[in-house]
């Protein structure tokens, strides 16, 4: 007999309790392991997942925050262009307003030191004139040149016009204060009696004359009345020779003015 | 010559006996039982494991993979179960390099055990899944004049199972002996690398053929809900 029946059961249950034994000692904790591991793989998938997630997330925002800041960054630039353009420009202004008014300036002094130099040339010339003048005159007439502006100063009176005569005399006599007659120097007592005398001749009236002595007369003579003057001085001669001294001085001048323009734009530029 | 090791017996008082392939069976779990111990004892969950480690759960993997492949798609309840059946067929195979071992599934004792599980597994997972009506249901299937049939077909395979396993090992411890006797140098050796290749063939096959009976009697009442998986 092939099959022996005890051996069967027996093997049967050897098997049974094999099975158990096995999923006791095997199946279990191997099978737990391998479910541990695979949670835990699985687990630190989703992590690596999550992170990833989140690092994407950050590098959005980084990349949207960096946008915003080059874009920031070109307004400002934009922005700081134009202000140093506006800026630029003011300066620019700035200077060339500050050069103008140097250049003016410059130009004003040298005017006035012209007007200057025009008025102490002409002073210095009168005084020269002068200087020659009595001289020439002392040494050919014995006379000395205020007795020669006294006469002439009286010709000059008898030989006024009918018109300028009867103004004159109207005013003379109208005149409640002494007449006026002003001279450079201190007229002889002679002298100022031939005035008196001519006056009082010259209008038919008696006129009460009061002398003045006023260096900026220039050797001269001069009579107010009411309005009214007559007179002769070299005065009237020296603003002739003024004249054409400062238009000589003024054409010298224009050539030298233009470098000094010239220079002054130089600044600006 | 003995055709079977239950024919060697070491001990027997009246009914009970204490034959070889029950000591050489005992051995068997022995070293299964002690050996998953001792492995098993320091288990790693950690990516880095033990080379044991790593052959056993190669095996359990394997195991479960197989039997997912048959068609039952979740396999953790029939592991232990199907999963032993080749572990014991395949170790008892594997030791038959160790002189003097005789495989106790080269008595047909052992094999008409190992079909009588399965004979018994069969409808009792059929009948844990869809209940005792539904599985019973399963015989009238497709129609009443079937009954008999399937009957029979349950028998049939039972036997089969358990013939074809004795035939394979007997035939296998058989040829080496009767190859002792006429050429006792190499060739054996050769026959005996034959008799592990078709050792593990048998305990494939054997496991196999239990898991398609247990699928195949899942599926009568569920042929739609449950498809096979298509790795």
């Amino acid at each position: 007999m092939l099959i022996d029946w005890f051996t069967v059961g027996a093997q049967a249950l050897n098997f049974l309790i094999l099975v158990w034994l096995m999923k006791r000692f095997l199946y279990k904790p191997i099978l737990h392991a391998i479910d541990e591991r695979e949670k835990r793989i699985a687990a630190t998938l989703k992590d690596a997942d999550e992170k990833q997630a989140e690092a994407q997330k950050e590098r959005d925002a980084f990349q949207q925050k960096n946008a915003a800041f080059d874009q920031q960054r070109e307004a400002l630039f934009s922005q700081a262009s134009i202000d140093a353009k506006a800026e630029g420009q003011r300066l620019l202004d700035a200077a060339r307003k500050a050069a103008d008014a140097l250049g003016t300036q410059r130009l004003e002094t040298l005017r006035n030191d012209a007007h200057n130099l025009n008025q102490a040339i002409s002073r210095q010339t009168q005084q020269e004139v002068f200087a020659i003048v009595r001289k020439a005159l002392a040494d050919l007439a014995s006379t000395s040149l205020e007795e020669r502006l006294g006469e002439v100063f009286i010709r000059r009176l008898q030989a006024l016009e009918s018109p300028a005569k009867a103004g004159l005399a109207a005013a003379l006599t109208a005149a409640a204060e002494p007449v006026l007659v002003r001279s450079a120097f201190d007229l002889p007592a002679a002298q100022c009696a031939l005035i008196q005398q001519t006056l009082n001749e010259t209008f038919s009236a008696t006129i009460k004359v009061r002398f003045e002595t006023r260096p900026e007369v220039i050797s001269g003579i001069e009579l107010a009345a009411n309005g009214w003057k007559i007179a002769w001085s070299i005065a009237d001669y020296m603003a002739e020779l003024e004249k054409s001294v400062g238009k000589l001085i003024k054409d010298q001048l224009k050539p030298e003015d233009k470098p000094e323009n010239k220079e002054a734009s130089e600044v600006v530029e | 010559m003995h055709l079977s090791p239950d024919e060697v017996i070491f001990w027997q008082y009246g009914f009970f006996k204490l034959n070889a392939t029950i000591v050489f069976t005992w051995g068997i779990m022995f070293v299964l039982a002690v050996g998953s111990k001792l492995i098993t004892r320091n288990l790693s969950t950690e990516l880095q494991r033990s080379r044991w480690q790593n052959l056993l759960e190669i095996i359990v993997t394997a195991i479960e993979k197989q039997i997912k492949e048959v068609g039952l798609c979740h396999p953790r309840p029939y592991l232990s179960f199907l999963g032993t059946l080749f572990l014991f067929v395949a170790t008892a195979s594997l030791c038959t390099i160790i002189p003097g071992y005789e495989p106790p599934t080269g008595s047909l004792s052992t094999t008409a055990a190992l079909a009588l599980c399965v004979f018994v597994a069969v409808p009792l997972f059929g009948i844990l899944d869809q209940g005792m009506g539904g599985y019973l249901k399963s015989y009238l299937e497709p129609t009443v004049i079937m009954l008999p049939f399937n009957i029979i077909s349950e028998l049939s395979r039972t036997l089969a199972l358990a013939v074809r396993l004795f035939g394979n090992m007997m035939s296998g411890a058989m040829i080496i002996g009767i190859l002792l006797t006429i050429t006792p140098f190499i060739f054996p050796v050769v026959m005996t690398l034959l008799g592990l290749l078709t050792g593990m063939v048998q305990a494939y096959i054997f496991s196999i053929l239990a898991a398609v009976y247990i699928a195949a009697a899942m599926r009568t009442r569920k042929p739609h809900t449950k498809p096979e998986p298509k790795n």
